[in-house]
């Protein structure tokens, strides 16, 4: 899917308050949002950051979106244990892939390995992004987030969405 | 002045329709203890993150009041955060950092608001108003004044370390968090 209908389907399936820290697999799609006039994007310094403004969101009746490298997971693990994951507030989270399979710059590997490990630890529901379910997984994060009242992440890897 | 008393002089001059996030710590404790309300959000954990909370609120409420009681700990660890709401510049967002310079709810550890002047950090920032106030009738004054202005506005209010013997916040953090998000109209 192109990044312009994958911003499309965010916004069809009611998502309209999109927070992010820049990565180079999500250029695109940020670039996208960025001059989307229909809702805003916000850059955040750090992903921590990101994880308190889109809480704030949420609370003012949006529906946010968080993006993120994996490298900037780590620096929210503690953010999602004591906000969104405590007090049950959903959010999206598009994580990202650097470091798949070990074949990415060494500042890469250790998070790469450890991605999905993380996520699951701290009981992110998660899925990795494929090319041809691309919609799907969006949905079903929707119909997730809605059930459980949790952050749920969706992997992206190098050239799903181009 | 006393962190309870710089806090019940917040409360006080509040009309009661503003949104209004505390830090974690002694902070939200004391705000649960003098002036619990529905439309106060206690962060409990994620420290450093209540003022990009009340970005948030800020800019999904433009015809709300959004009031951030922060600490010195609390900003010093999210300083980009000053950034990023400086740059947005919600005219409806009031951040008030209470400063003790240290980590008190943690021991009183210093912190580098000792030296460091975060009130021109946040003008260099971006924020529309800045404040410094030392005493408690200076804090009324000027937060009724802060209020009828524009913002984004930073407060940074000068407190005695050192606080109240007050329980935890008492609710369960989903409580919280639908309370107060059921006392927005």
């Amino acid at each position: 899917m192109k990044s312009v209908d994958f911003c499309l389907t965010l916004k069809k399936h009611g998502f309209n308050f999109f927070i992010g820290v820049p990565c180079s697999i999500l250029k695109n799609i940020i670039n996208c949002l960025q001059v989307d006039p229909d809702v805003p994007y916000v850059s955040a310094t750090r992903e921590d950051e990101a994880i308190g403004i889109a809480t704030g969101a949420f609370l003012g009746g949006q529906k946010p979106v968080v993006l993120m490298q994996n490298s900037g997971l780590g620096n929210s693990i503690g953010a999602l244990a004591s906000l969104p994951l405590l007090y049950k507030i959903p959010m999206l989270l598009l994580i990202s892939w650097r470091g798949y399979q070990g074949k990415d710059a060494p500042e890469h590997l250790i998070m790469g390995k450890n991605t999905i490990k993380l996520l699951k630890d701290v009981g992110i529901p998660t899925q990795i992004l494929s090319k041809k379910k691309t919609e799907k997984a969006i949905s079903t994060a929707v119909n997730v987030m809605e059930e459980q009242q949790v952050p749920v992440a969706i992997v992206i890897k190098r050239e799903v969405v181009s | 002045m006393k962190r309870c008393e710089a806090i019940e002089t917040i409360a006080n001059v509040l009309k009661g329709d503003e949104l209004v996030i505390t830090a974690n710590g002694m902070i939200s404790r004391e705000m649960c203890a003098i002036k619990d309300e529905t439309n106060n959000f206690y962060m409990l954990g994620s420290m450093g993150l209540a003022s990009s909370i009340g970005l948030g609120l800020a800019l999904s409420l433009p015809k709300k009041t959004i009031i951030v009681i922060d600490g010195d700990g609390n900003i010093l660890m999210n300083m980009g955060s000053l950034a990023t709401i400086g740059d947005l510049a919600p005219k409806n967002m009031v951040h008030i950092v209470l400063d003790n310079e240290s980590c008190d709810s943690t021991g009183g550890q210093p912190t580098a608001s000792r030296t460091v002047k975060l009130e021109n950090v946040a003008k260099a920032a971006g924020f529309e108003i800045t404040e410094k106030i030392h005493d408690d009738k200076a804090l009324e004054k000027r937060m009724k004044h802060v209020l009828s202005l524009s913002g984004p506005s930073f407060v940074l209010v000068k407190i005695e370390r050192g606080g109240k013997e007050v329980p935890r916040v008492p609710y369960e953090t989903e409580t919280i968090k639908t309370r107060f998000k059921n006392s927005i109209h």
